[in-house]
């Protein structure tokens, strides 16, 4: 288990070392957010009712801009291969990556939601809804994209492929997640989406590592 | 437990669909290096590759401590040392927070002194903080070495180890693996260059 938090740390800390890329990601999801109220117009009631599909759609393009760079560096210096040869499990490390990948690209979101959701006019229930069905999607995205990412890598071209590859596997994402503040809004209760997201989270941390170390194991022969 | 040997028995690797070099048979045991020799593009790094699991063989046994590999891989993965071209290190890290990371997803225990003295023993003492995207190429694979001086493992593999190194590097690093044998430790290393590590040293050409 200890390996797990090494990855994570040492991420991290790649991460850190080279801010730009981890930006990049979160400033086109502001910049969306930003953009859409200013191309809309003013009346609050469209904005209240667009404003959790174009956050999640935001959220949603964001994670995958980060998706492609995932094994790539480790790919290029030959850190992969020393993790496919350490006697450690190479799913626990995948899972290390992909939870170094949500913190950086998920979580920002998360947090950032509720203050552009204002822009969209959203009540308080409605903003603390779109956190939570965010919360709980974002680390979904991060799963599903890491198996893009492993079956694509060393691809020419492959940031197109994961995007073919994986929005099929985001729409349902999308979908329950928008659909969850909607369904609040509406009064129907989020409860049914809310559960639904998680369980589409729990077989995706599950099953993806193993996927993951499976693509990487064909990536790298 | 098994005496320590590699054997290797009629192994072969493909690539796109063209058998690389005619089947290679040998076995290395305590004490023995071999040095693997073969025209560019012969098929040496993939048979390193191969041995240590990167990639499958097309053809052939390989037998570690006299087990069947498939079966003996986590004693063999815990035994076993790869150095590729691809030095495994990242840019944005010092030299001693790479030293740590690697030793650490190796499962190898290695606390901060023993660090820094074999990044030391690699003349990189000045230099073992800086990030290293900004050393030469010679001073990246000091660092490589460094993880190899630390290493316990006792099977190395070696692809091209004294590539970009000075002189003075390169005896040094032949002194480190002519230690490892004489210690006991297996050796399996391709280089263009005639290396002298002593008697120890078989000789094995890769012909297509």
């Amino acid at each position: 288990m200890n390996i797990f938090f090494t990855v994570v740390w040492r991420d991290l800390r790649l991460a850190m070392r080279r801010k730009a890329e981890v930006l990049n990601s979160v400033f086109f999801f502001v910049v969306v957010a930003a953009l859409f109220p200013l191309a809309i117009g003013p009346e609050p009631e469209t904005l209240r009712h667009i404003g959790p599909g174009v956050l999640w759609v935001g959220a949603l393009l964001a994670t995958m801009l980060g998706l492609s760079r995932m094994f790539e560096s480790d790919l290029r210096d030959g850190s992969l291969e020393h993790m496919l040869l350490s006697p450690h499990s190479l799913g626990l490390m995948v899972l290390g990556k992909i939870t170094a990948h949500w913190l950086l690209c998920g979580v920002p979101l998360v947090i950032l939601a509720p203050i552009l959701g204002l822009q969209f006019d959203l009540s308080p229930q409605a903003l603390s809804m779109l956190c939570l069905s965010l919360l709980l999607g974002t680390p979904v995205l991060s799963c599903v994209g890491a198996i893009g990412a492993a079956l694509t890598l060393g691809v020419r071209g492959g940031g197109i492929l994961i995007s073919l590859l994986v929005l099929p596997l985001y729409v349902p994402v999308l979908v329950f997640g928008a659909g969850a503040v909607q369904a609040l809004e509406s009064g129907v209760g989020a409860q049914a989406h809310v559960s639904i997201l998680l369980a589409m989270l729990l077989p995706a941390l599950f099953f993806s590592p193993w996927a993951c170390s499976v693509g990487l194991r064909i990536a790298l022969e | 437990m098994n005496t320590l040997s590699l054997q290797v028995l009629q192994a072969s690797v493909q690539r796109a669909g063209r058998q690389l070099f005619a089947p290679v048979s040998f076995e290395l045991q305590a004490g023995q290096a071999l040095h693997l020799q073969g025209e560019n593009g012969s098929g040496k790094t993939s048979l390193l590759r191969a041995l240590c699991g990167l990639s499958p063989l097309s053809q052939g046994v390989v037998n570690w401590c006299g087990e069947p590999l498939p079966e003996a891989r986590q004693a063999f993965g815990k035994d076993v040392f790869y150095l590729g071209h691809a030095l495994g290190l990242k840019d944005e890290l010092s030299a001693l927070e790479n030293l740590q990371a690697a030793c650490a997803i190796a499962a190898q225990r290695l606390d901060t002194d023993a660090a820094v003295r074999a990044l030391q023993a690699q003349g990189l003492r000045k230099r073992m903080h800086l990030p290293l995207r900004v050393l030469s190429q010679g001073q990246k694979r000091r660092v490589a070495l460094a993880r190899l001086q630390v290493s316990a493992a006792r099977l190395w593999l070696l692809d091209e180890p004294w590539v970009a190194l000075d002189q003075a590097a390169q005896s040094a690093l032949s002194d480190m693996l002519q230690t490892h044998v004489v210690q006991g430790g297996l050796l399996l290393f391709t280089s263009h260059q005639a290396q002298d590590l002593g008697d120890a040293v078989s000789v094995l050409r890769l012909q297509p």
